[in-house]
C-alpha cells in the first residue's frame, strides 16, 4: 500500500483503530477489515441500499462514504441491533411477519427501519413506504417489510417504552 | 463493486484550514462534502482527484438563519434539515416539495445543498428552485468573499463559477412577504432525477401579480430559468389563460434533448404543463396569504 | 390431505404438516449473520477483476498486459490467449477460451479474435485485494478495430447487417441449434390458417393483429454474481462457492467444460441473495476464477459489480411478437398465431430444456379454449449480451402469458365488450380438466372461473366499472386491467426434457436418526424461497416428526443428491414430490419395523399421524421417534428389511403441474404527464396445496412487484452505436416501496391430480401474470384517447406518447 492512514471509530460499542488505504469505502472498511460481514453490497450507484448502516445515529449507504470519513464517529450494523440473544423488536418484527426471504437487502432495511422507530414511534404505511423508498428488495414487494416494521412499532422493547 | 483510485485525504477544522488545504494541493485536491456525488463518479474512476478535503464537521456552515431581508442557508446544511426547516417552510414550501422528491431519506441525511448547487447537475432540482426564487450564492477564497446570483453561477452542466481553491459557503434567498411557491416534478420513479422540473413564486398583490419568479430543470433551460415568461406576468392577472400563456413562453424557451428518460418533445410539453401547475398552486397560496 | 385448519400443532407452536409458520432460517438472516459468496474468505485468498470491452462489436488487434502484471499485487493476468494455450483434455471444445452455453452454442471466456457484445469479458486480473485489481485493469492496453454493430434485432438478417458468429462460420446473423434449426414452430398451421381465412371471410367475426414488444429486461438480484474457488494443488480436489441455482448441473458442467475429475469438484451454494433465473448459467467470470486457482494455486474470489450484472448476465425476454386472434363478433375465440423474432444477443445462452429451444412460449394459447393455435420463433444474434431466459420466466411463458392477455384485451376494445366478460366466455371449463391444448400441453387441474370471479369479487369489479364511467364523464383516466394466466412448471419428465442432456429428475435423501430427529437433503437450492422451512414441513406431513426436529441440508454437492436445481418453479413440483415420496418410503419400512416391534403383520397396523397403530386396538402402537430407535437397535427385522430408517428416491415428475391465477390491477393515469399510480392490485392464485401460506404470500408479492417493475419502469435498451442504456440501477430502474401498492391476495386450491402432494409450485407465477395486468390497467385508463396498444415499460414519456398517437420503440434508444 502507497499511502496509509490511521482511523479510529467505534462500531456496535467497540472501538477499532486500523491503517488503511484513505480510498477505501466504508462498506469494505466495516466488511473486511472488521470482518462485520452483514452489512451487504449490491450496486454501483448508491441506488439498492443493501449497504445501510448508521453513523452517528443517521442511516448512511455505507458504499457512498469513505471509512476515513467515519473517523472519529460511531457507527452502529446490524449486528449492534441484537442485546446478546435478545434480538431489537425490528429483527423480531421481520421474523414474525416474514419480512424477508433471501435475507440480502434486510439488515439495510432493519437498520433504516430502526432509525425510523427511534424518530417515528408510530408511523403509518405512507411513512413507512417512503423512509424505505430508497432501498430495494427483489423478494419480498415489499408488503410484508412495511407490517414487520409496524409489528416493531407496536410492540417496542421494554427500555423503549417511555414512562 | 467499484472501487476508486487511489487518493490521499485531510479533514478541515475551519472554512478557512479547508481554503488553506485546497491552496497547498491545488487543482488536484477536492472538497468532499455529503460526498454523494463525488464518491460514485470516483468509483467510476470518472473523477480521479488526487486529494479529498473533508469538510463534514464544519459547523459555521451549518445554520439556517434570516439576517436581515434574506434566508441564510449554510452549504454544509443537509437535505434532510432543508425539508424539514420549519424557517423555510414558514417562507417558500417549496423547499420542501422539492426536497421531498430529491433522492430518498437515506441519502437526504449526507447530501447537502452546497454539493447540489456545486456538482451543477444539468438535472438537478435545487437550481430550479435557486433561479426560480432569484437567489445567490456566497463563494469564498483566501482573499475574500464575493456573492453570485444563482442566475449566473452556471457556465454550462457541472460548471460552475465556484474556481480552482474556491469553497461555495452559503446560499442566500430573498424574503417576500405574501409569496406562494410550488415545485412540479415528473420522474420515472421516486428517488430518480426528473424528467423535467419546474418551481414557482408568485407574489399576488391587490388581484394582480407583483412578483414571480419561475425555474426550470432538466429541460436545457438556460440558467434553469424563464425570464420572458416571468416578464410577461408582472402587473396581469393570474388568470388560467396568463399562466398558460406563460407556461407557454418557458416551454419555447426551453431546449431539452432526449434521452432514455424521456424524447425531447415530451420534455417540452412538461416544461409548460408543470409551470402552468406550479403558477396556479404558487397563485393560489399567495392569494389565501393575502385573503 | 389434511386441510390446513386441523393441522396439529408441534411443541414449538409449529403445525405438523402444512399450515404457516416461521421460518427457520431467518434467524441468522435477521443477525446479520448470512453466508453469501462474498463473505466467504480462505486463507490465501486472491481477489480478481475483469476488463470488459467497451465496444459492442469489434476485432482485438493486440492486447499489452505488461504494466497491469507489473503493478505490485497482481498475481496474474489472463486474457484468450493465455486461456488458448492451457492445456485440456479432449472433452468439450478445443480449449479454455470457449465454452459451451445451456443451449449447445458456444460463448467466449475470454475474447480472442472479437468482441460480440458492450461488457463482453476480455482480460482476468488475479491481484491481493480488488482495489489493485481494479487498478490493474486500467493498465491492460487493448487495441481495437471497431465493426459495424448490430443493434436492432429487426435488421440483423439484413443483407448488409456485419456477421457476429464468424467464429462458427455463419454467413447470417440466424441462430442454429443444436438440430440444426433456424426457427421454431409449434401448433396447427394449416388448421389456424383456415380459421384466420375463414374469420377474416366472415361479416360475423373479426380478425385483430397487434406488434407486441416484451423488450430486454434483468433478473437483477440484490446480491450479484460470484465465486470463490480453490483448487488444491496436493488433494486435486476443486472447491467453489458460488452463487448457483443449480450447484449439480454446475459441477458437472465443470468436469465436463474444465476437464477435471467430477468426483473431486465440489460445489457449495452457501446463502445466496436471489436467483430469478439469473444464476442458472455458467458464467465466464465463474471459468476465469477456477482458471485463476489453478494457475495460482491459491483461492480466487470473483465477485461482479453491478455493471456487470446488468451488461453481461443472462438478460430475460427480448422477443418482438406479432399476435393475431380471430373472434366472432360475440366473443368466441376462434384462433391465435403469434410470429416471434427473438433477440438471443451474440451467444445463443438461453437455458431450457434441449427439445424445447423457444422454451414453453407455446403455451401462448392461455387459459382459453379454442381449437386452432400456430406460432413461430425465429431468433437472431445481436451485438448484445447473451440470454433470454431468465427473471422467473418459466422457460418463456411469462412472454405467452403476456402476449395472450394482451391481445385478448386489444379484441375485447375491438368488441366493444367488457374484457372481463371476454374472458369468461372463454375459460376452459372445469369438466375439461385433464385439458389438452392446441399446441400439445395437458394441462391437469383446474377451476377457472371460480378463482376469476373469486379476484372479480374481492377488487369490486361493477363498483369500478361504473367510478371508472363516472370519472371519464369528468375527464379523469383510472384504468382496471385484468391478467388469467396459466403456467406450466416443475421441468420435467425424463422422457422429453433435458438441459445438457441432464435429465431433470430430482434425487431427495432422508435419514431418520436413532432420536427420532430425521435430515432431509434436497438437490434444490434455494434463493429466498424458505426451502429450509417449507420441505420440513413436507415431512413433516407425512411422518409426524415436528418441522424444528427436521433439517434440511441443501446447497452443497458432496452432501446432497443430483437434481437439476431451482429455476422455473421447479422445487415443489419436483423435489417437493420427492421429499413427499421419501418420507412416504420411510413411513412404510417404519411401518414394517413397528410391526415386528409389535409382534404382527404390517397390515395391521394404520398411521395416525406420527405414529403405526393397531387397528381396533389404538393403545398399542409405535411412535415414528421409537420405531426409528428399534430400527437403530437389535430387533429382528424380515428377511430383506435393511436396518435403519433411512430412504432414498429420483422423482421423475410425469408431467408439469399448471399453477394459474387471476389478477386485477386499477391504476390512475394523469393524462397531463403520462403518471401511472397504482391504486390496488388483487391477486387470486390456485398452485393446489399450500404447503406455508405465508411463504407462498410472500412468493406472490415479490412477483407482482415485478410486474409492477417491468410495466412501469425496467428496461434494457441499446443505441445504434451499440451502447447498453440500462447498465447501472440508476437507468435499470426497479420498483421501491412507493410505487407498490399494498398486495390484496386470494386463493383458490385446486390441487394436482398427478402430485403426491397435490402442489404445484408458486414461485413465479405472479411474475408471469403481473406485467399484462398492469399494462392492461394503463391502456384502458388511456383507452379514451384511441390507444389500443402500447409497450412497456409504460413510463410517463410512453404513456403520454402513446396518447398522442406517437408511440415510441422501446428498445432502442429515445429519440
Amino acid at each position: 500500500m502507497s499511502n496509509t492512514m490511521q482511523v479510529t471509530m467505534t462500531v456496535n460499542g467497540t472501538e477499532y483503530t486500523r491503517e488503511i488505504e484513505p480510498r477505501m469505502l466504508l462498506v469494505h472498511f466495516i466488511r473486511e477489515e472488521l470482518g462485520l460481514r452483514g452489512t451487504h453490497w449490491g450496486c454501483d450507484t448508491s441506488n439498492c441500499g443493501t449497504c445501510v448502516l448508521w453513523v452517528d445515529n443517521e442511516p448512511v449507504k455505507s458504499c457512498t462514504m469513505l471509512a476515513a470519513m467515519a473517523d472519529g464517529r460511531e457507527v452502529k450494523t446490524v449486528e449492534g441491533l441484537a442485546k446478546g440473544a435478545e434480538l431489537d423488536p425490528i429483527q423480531q418484527g421481520f421474523i414474525e411477519c416474514h419480512g424477508l426471504q433471501c435475507g440480502f437487502c434486510t439488515p439495510g432495511m432493519m437498520m433504516t427501519g430502526r432509525w425510523l422507530l427511534d424518530n417515528n414511534p408510530n408511523p403509518n404505511e405512507e411513512e413507512i413506504r417512503e423512509a424505505i423508498s430508497g432501498q430495494i428488495c427483489r423478494c419480498t414487494g415489499y408488503k410484508n417489510i412495511v407490517k414487520s416494521i409496524e409489528w416493531a412499532a407496536a410492540h417496542p422493547a421494554e427500555s423503549e417504552v417511555k414512562a | 463493486m467499484q472501487t476508486p483510485s487511489e487518493v490521499d485525504y485531510a479533514r478541515a477544522t475551519s472554512v478557512d484550514h479547508a481554503l488553506q488545504l485546497l491552496a497547498q494541493h491545488g487543482e488536484e485536491a477536492r472538497v468532499i462534502a455529503g460526498g454523494h456525488s463525488l464518491i460514485p463518479m470516483m468509483r467510476l474512476r470518472i473523477a480521479a482527484p488526487e486529494m479529498l478535503i473533508d469538510i463534514n464537521d464544519l459547523d459555521e456552515l451549518k445554520h439556517i438563519k434570516i439576517e436581515g431581508n434574506e434566508i441564510v442557508i449554510g452549504a454544509m446544511v443537509r437535505h434532510q434539515e432543508v425539508l424539514n426547516s420549519p424557517v423555510l417552510f414558514e417562507h417558500y414550501p417549496i423547499f420542501r416539495v422539492a426536497e421531498k422528491v430529491i433522492a430518498d431519506p437515506v441519502v437526504r441525511t449526507r447530501g447537502t445543498i452546497g454539493g447540489s448547487f456545486c456538482q451543477a447537475d444539468p438535472s438537478e432540482d435545487l437550481s430550479a428552485v435557486g433561479s426560480a426564487l432569484k437567489g445567490s450564492v456566497v463563494i469564498r477564497s483566501t482573499s475574500g468573499s464575493r456573492t453570485v446570483p444563482i442566475r449566473e453561477f452556471h457556465f454550462g452542466p457541472y460548471m460552475t463559477q465556484v474556481d480552482d481553491g474556491e469553497i461555495l459557503t452559503e446560499v442566500r434567498f430573498p424574503i417576500r412577504p405574501g409569496a406562494g411557491s410550488a415545485y412540479e416534478k415528473v420522474e420515472r420513479r421516486v428517488g430518480d432525477w426528473p424528467v423535467a422540473s419546474a418551481g414557482t413564486f408568485v407574489v399576488v398583490d391587490g388581484g394582480t401579480i407583483s412578483d414571480a419568479g419561475i425555474g426550470l430543470t432538466a429541460v436545457g433551460a438556460e440558467h434553469f430559468t424563464a425570464p420572458d415568461a416571468e416578464a410577461f406576468l408582472i402587473g396581469k392577472e393570474p388568470s388560467e389563460d396568463n399562466l398558460a400563456t406563460a407556461a407557454q413562453m418557458a416551454a419555447d424557451s426551453c431546449q431539452p434533448v432526449s434521452d432514455q428518460r424521456g424524447p425531447a418533445d415530451y420534455k417540452k410539453h412538461l416544461a409548460k404543463e408543470l409551470t402552468l401547475r406550479a403558477l396556479r398552486r404558487s397563485a393560489a397560496a399567495s392569494q389565501s396569504k393575502g385573503a | 390431505m389434511t386441510a390446513v385448519e386441523e393441522t396439529p400443532l408441534s411443541a414449538a407452536g409449529n403445525p405438523i404438516g402444512f399450515g404457516s409458520m416461521k421460518r427457520k432460517e431467518d434467524q441468522r438472516f435477521v443477525r446479520g449473520e448470512g453466508n453469501y459468496v462474498d463473505d466467504v474468505n480462505l486463507p490465501g485468498m486472491l481477489h480478481s477483476a475483469i476488463l470488459r470491452s467497451p465496444h459492442a462489436h469489434a476485432k482485438i488487434l493486440s492486447i499489452d498486459t505488461s504494466a497491469a502484471e507489473a503493478l505490485p499485487g497482481v498475481h496474474a493476468v489472463i486474457t484468450g490467449k493465455t486461456l488458448e494455450g492451457l492445456p485440456r483434455p479432449e472433452l468439450l471444445g478445443d480449449n479454455f477460451a470457449w465454452m459451451p452455453t445451456l443451449s449447445y452454442d458456444t460463448q467466449a471466456v475470454l475474447a480472442t479474435d472479437k468482441v460480440r457484445f458492450q461488457g463482453q469479458e476480455v482480460a482476468f486480473v488475479v491481484a491481493d485485494s480488488r482495489y489493485i485489481a481494479k487498478d490493474a485493469l486500467e493498465l491492460i492496453d487493448v487495441d481495437y478495430e471497431p465493426l459495424p454493430p448490430v443493434m436492432d434485432a429487426k435488421k440483423a438478417l439484413d443483407p448488409d447487417a456485419a456477421i457476429i458468429r464468424d467464429d462458427k462460420g455463419f454467413t447470417d446473423n440466424r441462430v442454429v441449434d443444436v438440430f440444426g434449426q433456424t426457427s421454431w414452430e409449434s401448433g396447427n398451421k394449416e388448421e389456424t390458417d383456415r380459421v384466420f381465412a375463414e374469420a377474416e371471410a366472415d361479416p360475423n367475426c373479426v380478425v385483430v393483429t397487434e406488434q407486441i414488444m416484451y423488450p430486454r429486461v434483468h433478473p437483477a438480484p440484490m446480491e450479484t454474481c460470484g465465486a470463490v474457488s480453490y483448487l488444491d494443488p496436493v488433494s486435486g480436489q476443486l472447491t467453489m462457492y458460488t452463487t448457483s441455482q443449480a450447484p449439480h448441473a454446475h459441477r458437472t458442467v465443470y468436469a465436463m467444460v474444465a476437464g477435471l475429475p467430477e468426483h473431486k469438484i465440489r460445489i457449495i451454494s452457501p446463502d445466496v441473495g436471489g436467483g430469478f433465473g439469473n444464476k442458472v448459467g455458467v458464467y465466464p467470470g465463474y471459468v476465469l476464477s477456477v482458471v485463476g486457482t489453478i494457475v495460482t494455486g491459491k483461492p480466487v474470489k470473483w465477485m461482479e459489480d453491478r455493471s456487470e450484472n446488468l451488461m453481461s448476465t443472462s438478460f430475460a425476454r427480448d422477443y418482438h411478437m406479432t399476435a393475431s386472434i380471430a373472434a366472432t363478433k360475440d366473443g368466441k375465440i376462434l384462433g391465435t398465431k403469434v410470429h416471434v423474432l427473438a433477440d438471443h444477443g451474440a451467444f445463443n445462452g438461453v437455458a431450457q430444456p434441449t427439445n424445447f429451444p423457444a422454451g414453453f412460449f407455446h403455451i401462448f394459447t392461455g387459459s382459453y379454449d379454442y381449437p386452432a393455435a400456430h406460432c413461430v420463433v425465429e431468433p437472431v444474434y445481436t451485438n448484445k449480451a447473451p440470454g433470454g431466459v431468465a427473471y422467473a420466466c418459466s422457460f418463456r411463458i411469462t412472454e405467452a402469458a403476456y402476449v395472450i392477455e394482451r391481445i385478448v384485451d386489444v379484441l375485447a376494445a375491438e368488441l366493444n365488450m367488457d374484457a372481463a366478460e371476454l374472458r369468461l366466455k372463454n375459460l376452459i371449463k372445469p369438466e375439461q380438466f385433464p385439458y389438452t391444448s392446441p399446441t400439445g400441453w395437458e394441462y391437469d387441474s383446474g377451476e377457472y372461473e371460480k378463482t376469476m370471479r373469486l379476484a372479480m369479487e374481492m377488487v369490486g369489479y361493477d363498483e369500478l366499472r361504473k367510478e371508472q364511467a363516472e370519472k371519464r364523464a369528468r375527464g379523469e383516466y383510472m384504468g382496471i386491467g385484468i391478467s388469467f394466466f396459466t403456467e406450466g412448471v416443475g421441468a420435467g419428465p425424463r422422457k422429453n426434457m433435458d438441459i445438457l442432456g441432464l435429465g431433470m429428475a430430482d434425487g431427495c435423501d432422508l435419514r431418520i436418526h436413532p432420536t427420532g430427529k430425521a435430515q432431509v437433503r434436497l438437490s434444490v437450492q434455494t434463493q429466498g424461497q424458505g426451502h429450509e422451512t417449507t420441505f420440513a414441513q413436507i415431512v413433516s406431513h407425512e411422518l409426524g416428526i415436528p418441522p424444528e426436529d427436521i433439517e434440511v441440508i441443501h446447497g452443497d454437492t458432496d452432501n446432497t443428491p443430483f437434481g437439476l436445481g431451482t429455476y422455473g418453479s421447479r422445487s415443489t413440483p419436483v423435489s417437493g414430490a420427492a421429499a413427499a415420496v421419501v418420507a412416504q418410503k420411510v413411513r412404510d419400512k417404519a411401518r414394517i419395523i413397528a410391526a415386528a416391534a409389535l409382534e404382527c403383520s404390517p397390515d395391521d397396523l394404520e398411521w395416525e399421524l406420527g405414529r403405526w397403530q393397531v387397528k381396533g386396538d389404538p393403545d398399542r402402537g409405535k411412535t415414528i421417534q421409537e420405531i426409528a430407535l428399534l430400527a437403530h437397535g437389535s430387533l429382528e427385522l424380515p428377511e430383506g428389511v435393511e436396518g435403519h430408517l433411512d430412504a432414498q428416491t429420483v422423482y421423475n415428475p410425469p408431467n408439469l403441474t399448471y399453477p394459474y391465477g387471476c389478477y386485477i390491477c386499477v391504476v390512475d393515469v394523469d393524462p397531463g404527464t403520462g403518471q401511472v399510480k397504482i391504486r390496488r392490485f388483487v391477486a387470486v392464485d390456485d398452485c393446489g396445496t399450500r404447503i406455508n401460506p405465508m411463504i407462498v404470500e410472500g412468493q406472490v408479492h415479490g412477483g407482482l412487484a415485478d410486474g409492477v417493475g417491468m410495466a412501469l419502469m425496467e428496461l434494457i435498451a441499446f443505441d445504434e452505436d451499440g451502447n447498453c442504456l440500462g447498465g447501472s440501477f440508476m437507468d435499470y430502474l426497479l420498483p421501491t416501496s412507493v410505487e407498490c401498492p399494498d398486495w390484496e391476495t386470494g386463493e383458490t386450491v385446486t390441487p394436482s391430480p398427478h402430485h403426491p402432494i397435490g402442489a404445484k409450485g408458486v414461485g413465479e407465477s405472479a411474475t408471469v401474470g403481473s406485467p399484462a395486468a398492469v399494462v392492461n390497467a394503463v391502456i384502458d385508463a388511456i383507452s379514451p384517447f384511441g390507444v389500443r396498444h402500447a409497450d412497456l415499460p409504460l413510463t410517463p414519456a410512453n404513456v403520454w406518447r402513446a396518447i398522442q398517437g406517437n408511440p415510441v420503440r422501446v428498445d432502442m434508444a429515445v429519440e
